[in-house]
């Protein structure tokens, strides 16, 4: 299955038929720094994903003058 | 996983309040929070003008959707920074969700006001990007509210921002920003207006999920100048710990908000005054942002 990383994007191959945790865990990804997505749907970590899916891993963090933003 | 509410699938978990909610019953979550902090920090009422400072990020236009939704009447402000095709992408989502939803936008470019662009004015002062870029969207969101006769600016701070500022404060002990660390900072001065944080009860994977569940369109991409920023390497320290122990940055956050700010609010108010230049506020004779205008001026010529 494929997945999306994005800043910059790129797209990595990972094995499949698996929970959304345990594709984060390999990829060395804190839940809380990403949105999962799946198509149009946000994904939750206990979900299994597919060997022909494609999710997008959306980083969620933002920064920089972060105190006046 | 099961919406707590309804007991549909859910779409997100959100561990720190053990719970877990589908699309509907998340955003009713959401708006519920941003309508508790409005209400708990009186931070503007529905006969004011709120101008909402929005950058094209999902926390901003995240904010500016919830307050167009609770009628309230809002006009938004875009700085343009100048920072390249980041700069011209982001005002392009800005517009483009104040047209769709008929509302306001107000326009400054940084270059205008200071005489050169941020990355200009990273140059020139040789400070991180982000000082001379926080000061002077600071002085020009009070400034632009005061020439339109806005009492209230609100920004998209969340919870993420907030814990991260504090922890960053905490690390260097800088006891005299410790007190100015709030969800609404009031008016102290005519020339200043008020500050509030409606988000600032949310984490920032919860706005990033408002609004992709929202349908949205804000910018993804990162500021190229955000990269190597302490303030996200703070936030990687705090998420890690939250990975750990659910809560943690919520702890951490109230716990200082509710117990610990009190204990560093100054016995004595700083002295304001007007700047001999512009008339803004500042606490000596020049601003900040004058004094950054002369340095931009003087090396840009020179």
């Amino acid at each position: 299955m494929k997945v999306i990383l994005r800043n910059p994007r790129r797209e990595v191959d990972v094995a499949g038929n698996r929970r959304v945790k345990d594709i984060l865990r390999e990829l060395d990804i804190i839940p809380e720094t990403v949105l999962v997505i799946c198509g149009d749907d946000l994904v939750t970590a206990d979900q299994v994903v597919r060997d022909g899916d494609t999710i997008e891993l959306r980083p969620v963090m933002s920064g920089g003058s972060v105190s006046s933003r | 996983m099961k919406c707590r509410k309804c007991g549909d699938a859910a779409v997100i978990e959100l561990r720190r309040h053990n719970a877990a909610f589908c699309a509907p019953d998340f955003l009713e979550f959401f708006r519920n929070q941003v309508r508790e902090a409005i209400r708990k920090h009186r931070m503007f009422t529905r006969d004011e003008t709120v101008l909402v400072a929005v950058s094209g990020g999902k926390d901003s236009l995240a904010l500016w959707d919830v307050l167009i939704d609770e009628g309230y009447r809002t006009t938004g402000l875009y700085l343009d920074l100048g920072i390249f095709e980041y700069s011209v992408e982001s005002k392009a989502k800005c517009e483009k969700f104040a047209a769709a939803r008929g509302v306001p936008l107000i326009v400054s470019a940084v270059s205008d006001e200071i005489g050169a662009p941020v990355p200009v004015i990273k140059d020139v002062t040789r400070r991180p990007p982000c000082s001379g870029c926080g000061l002077s969207k600071r002085y020009l969101m009070n400034r632009v509210a005061l020439e339109h006769e806005m009492p209230v600016v609100a920004t998209g701070h969340n919870l993420d921002d907030e814990a991260a500022t504090l922890f960053g404060s905490v690390m260097h002990w800088q006891t005299d920003a410790l007190p100015r660390q709030s969800p609404a900072l009031p008016s102290t001065h005519p020339k200043l207006v008020r500050r509030v944080k409606p988000l600032y009860r949310l984490s920032e994977r919860e706005t990033a999920a408002f609004a992709f569940l929202r349908k949205i369109d804000y910018i993804v991409e990162e500021c190229p100048f955000a990269k190597g920023a302490t303030s996200i390497a703070h936030k990687e320290i705090l998420s890690r710990m939250e990975d750990a122990s659910p809560g943690a940055k919520h702890n951490f956050l109230f716990g200082f908000l509710d117990r610990a700010r009190p204990a560093f609010e100054r016995a004595e108010s700083v002295a304001l005054n007007e700047c001999a230049r512009c008339g803004q506020v500042t606490t000596g004779t020049i601003c900040a942002f004058c004094k950054l205008a002369d340095q931009v001026k003087r090396r840009v010529v020179s």
